[in-house]
């Protein structure tokens, strides 16, 4: 999280903690273990009173931001989400109203206006059966039939596919990619819920046999969509390294106070330097994670040309080195670590998850690669 | 003090003077001082051409820009120091003279000089006439600082010094030293210490060159053999050395962090960095290789990484919301990735990283940058002494116990033999 926040984004993640200290403290999210939504409809207009869901969309379309940069403020809200390991559709609603709005037309103005006011939310449809990549081996069809459009394809893992009043289903027309807002209950779509390691959020395969849907449902232009995936996208990203940021900041910090109450030998675990060394790397790692998320975001923010290459190695960098911090907390901990009783998982649950959504760490090298072969081209 | 400039006006100033007077320098040109690529004439020349441009850069109000202008420098904020730095990229600087000369050094006399001695010093460092060096690791002992040995005994107005210092790179072409020096061997080793500066340049004072295990020399070693100071070059209380010396460590730590330093933006880690990984990976020619590519995304990731975490670092410690002991972080993390980085330059360049020709380009570093690769962890305090810091000073956590707090240095244990 930045260092510095002004007085008003201060007060906004305050805000934040509060109400999600309040709604979801860990005995709700340990209560909903089992339950198939995960979290109630009041949770999520409570958040978007408060502007959860308004920040990347202009005053224009009813949303707006606190410093003049909807990335950065809503990345205060996604840390938060992470250091409570909150529930909610974050990135979906988010990443879809933005792209909503910035299409710019008229026929998705109740949808956005439902979105922001949290009496409806959204999901991103983006990722496929292995090996497809989101960066590049999308399969879902998206053929054009007269003046509708006709889905074919699955897609998984799908948050809130359960829940999500609006799909947004990216897919290929020929070599174009598109993009369609499906509602949910549209003939021929079929959700099924899928396993995971996430005890707050849920995620469903999603199947598409035939849907069609009005041509109106297009966002933007068929065929001509690459550029708003690339931008959801850098979104996404942002938005889930803020989270990990935030569950690592959690886990450090309850693991930091276990070694100064856990005696063994008589002496505080704080005290043997083999455990003080490894705190140090947790705290260098910690940092540094919180460094290149905060310069990812700002830079994608303001539209700066470094944006793409700072947004890959802050995924790969938290998702890595951040997995090494989540399991060394675990380390330390001992046998309650790997204990369900014991919160510490509510976090390791939420960063790991997080680590695998929207390109793993591998992928971001490799993305990383051809980012700077790119540069060094054109340079 | 007139109002300070404004940032794009001092950018302009700072633009023409970069590409007006300084030489371009391509990005494969840099010489790590560490790798043994000159000759000492070479080494001398360069010597003197980072003093004729610091002068330069005097001349044209771009020298010190945080420093006092009562002292020389320009009086202006970290932002100005960015600005500079980031004009330029791409072009020579005074590579000699930033540390340990203005930081830790100038930055120890600014903190804990007199006036006079600031007077009679910031001026010539900042004009490229005085370059220092920190007399601070011994032989008997680099990461124990306060456990120096050397014996500053005094004799009416002036101090007499017998030791050898260590780990001092450049002293063969340096002109000052910072010292620190045992004045009392009846108090516990902290309470003992009074910080000096001499003359490297002098009778009784003896500059060995070592040999590294690449055949670089540009590591020295000091003998001071009743080496003669006035008290006037004292800097401190006597016997109070340790609160320079802590100040003067956190200046080292904070290496090109701080803002009394000129980098130019992109050039910290020129020579070992992600952008040489590149070039050795172009050069094997097997850049299209998965795992060779998952190495290159690696070192960018950790460059850009460390890059983001040293601002968050000097930002945090500039506006108060960290702890000064924080620049243990940028330390620790710095010297750890230049190790991995180094690593993966020596594995991406395969049969070439054990044998070579001269022909093999960027390739015939990789070898021998593998076998320094460990010296980003030791020189400028270990990063076991960073974690140390990090986990005592900033974590809070207990201090590891010691044998010699409480006790008269003399009755403190040392080394088996001395040495």
């Amino acid at each position: 999280m930045l260092l510095n926040l002004d007085r008003d984004q201060e007060l906004f993640r305050e805000t934040t903690a509060k109400l999600l200290d309040e709604l979801v403290p860990v005995g709700e999210l340990r209560r909903r273990r089992d339950d198939p939504d995960g979290f109630d409809n009041e949770y999520w207009r409570r958040g978007a009173e408060l502007g959860w869901t308004s920040l990347l969309v202009g005053e224009e379309h009813g949303g707006g931001s606190i410093g003049g940069k909807g990335l950065v403020d809503l990345a205060l809200v996604a840390y938060e989400f992470g250091r409570h390991a909150a529930p909610g559709p974050l990135v979906g609603t988010n990443v879809v109203v933005a792209t909503l709005s910035e299409a710019g037309d008229s026929r998705h103005g109740a949808v956005i206006s439902d979105l922001l006011s949290g009496g409806s939310i959204a999901t991103w449809c983006l990722g496929e059966p292995e090996p497809n990549s989101p960066f590049d081996g999308i399969a879902m069809q998206i053929g054009v039939d007269g003046d509708e459009v006709v889905l074919n394809g699955t897609k998984r893992p799908v948050e809130s596919g359960a829940r999500a009043d609006q799909m947004l289903v990216t897919g290929r027309t020929g070599d174009g990619v598109t993009q369609v807002l499906v509602p949910a209950g549209s003939a021929g779509v079929s959700v099924s819920p899928m396993h995971t390691i996430d005890m707050t959020r849920r995620f469903s395969v999603v199947r598409f046999d035939d849907v069609r849907i009005p041509s109106s449902a297009v966002v933007g232009e068929v065929g001509m969509a690459g550029e708003q995936v690339r931008r959801q996208l850098q979104r996404a990203v942002a938005i889930v390294n803020a989270e990990a940021v935030g569950a690592m900041q959690a886990a450090f910090d309850m693991t930091v106070e276990w070694a100064f109450d856990r005696y063994s030998f008589g002496r505080p675990l704080a005290s043997y330097q083999e455990l003080k060394h490894r705190f140090s790397d947790m705290k260098t790692w910690l940092e540094a994670g919180h460094a290149i998320s905060d310069a990812a975001t700002v830079a994608v923010a303001s539209g700066s040309p470094d944006s793409e290459e700072l947004l890959a190695a802050a995924k790969a960098f938290i998702g890595g080195y951040g997995s090494e911090l989540m399991q060394d907390c675990v380390q330390i901990h001992g046998g309650i670590g790997v204990t369900f009783e014991h919160d510490l998982h509510l976090y390791l649950r939420r960063h790991t998850v997080d680590r695998a959504l929207f390109g793993t760490p591998a992928e971001h090298r490799q993305r990383l690669c051809e980012l700077v072969e790119r540069h060094e081209e054109l340079a | 003090m007139s109002s300070a400039e404004d940032l794009e006006s001092f950018r302009q100033r700072a633009r023409a003077f970069v590409r007006a007077n300084l030489r371009p320098v391509s990005s494969t040109a840099f010489v790590d001082p560490l790798r043994n690529e000159r000759t000492d004439e070479e080494e001398l020349a360069a010597v003197a051409r980072d003093r004729e441009v610091q002068r330069m850069l005097f001349d044209a109000d771009l020298a010190g820009i945080c420093f006092p202008r009562e002292f020389g420098g320009q009086g202006l904020s970290p932002a100005h120091q960015h600005v500079l730095n980031a004009e330029l990229a791409g072009y020579e600087y005074p590579a000699r003279l930033q540390a340990p000369t203005l930081s830790p050094c100038a930055a120890v006399l600014l903190d804990f000089g007199t006036d006079e001695q600031k007077r009679q010093h910031i001026p010539a460092i900042l004009k490229g006439e005085e370059i220092w060096m920190q007399f601070l690791s011994e032989p008997s002992g680099g990461s124990d600082v306060a456990g120096a040995l050397m014996t500053a005994v005094r004799d009416g107005d002036e101090w007499m010094l017998n030791g050898s210092k260590i780990w001092t790179t450049g002293a063969w072409w340096s002109d000052w030293g910072l010292c620190l020096a045992r004045t009392n061997w009846e108090v516990p080793k902290h309470r003992g210490l009074t910080v000096f500066m001499l003359p490297i340049r002098q009778r009784g004072l003896d500059v060995h060159r070592i040999e590294m295990l690449n055949g670089s020399k540009e590591f020295c070693q000091e003998f001071l053999t009743d080496v003669v100071v006035p008290d006037t070059d004292r800097i401190g209380e006597i016997d109070d050395g340790w609160t320079v010396g802590t100040r003067w460590m956190f200046h080292e730590r904070m290496l090109t962090n701080s803002p009394l330093v000129t980098v130019p933006m992109g050039d910290a880690h020129k020579g070992d960095g992600a952008a040489f990984v590149n070039r050795v990976a172009r050069e094997t020619g097997r850049l299209s290789d998965p795992s060779v590519r998952d190495l290159v995304g690696e070192a960018h990731m950790l460059d850009l990484t460390e890059g983001a975490l040293r601002q968050r670092i000097s930002e945090g410690i500039a506006t108060g919301a960290m702890a000064d002991q924080s620049a243990a972080i940028g330390r620790l993390f710095g010297g750890v990735v230049s190790a991995r980085i180094r690593t993966i330059g020596f594995e991406i360049a395969g049969l070439a990283g054990a044998a070579w020709t001269d022909d093999d380009g960027e390739l015939v570093h990789c070898g021998t940058d593998f076998l320094m690769r460990q010296v980003s962890c030791i020189g400028g305090g270990t990063t076991e002494m960073a974690r140390n810091v990090i986990s005592e000073r900033v974590l809070g956590m207990p201090r590891e116990p010691t044998l010699d707090r409480n006790v008269a240095f003399r009755d403190v244990p040392r080394n088996a033999s001395p040495g």
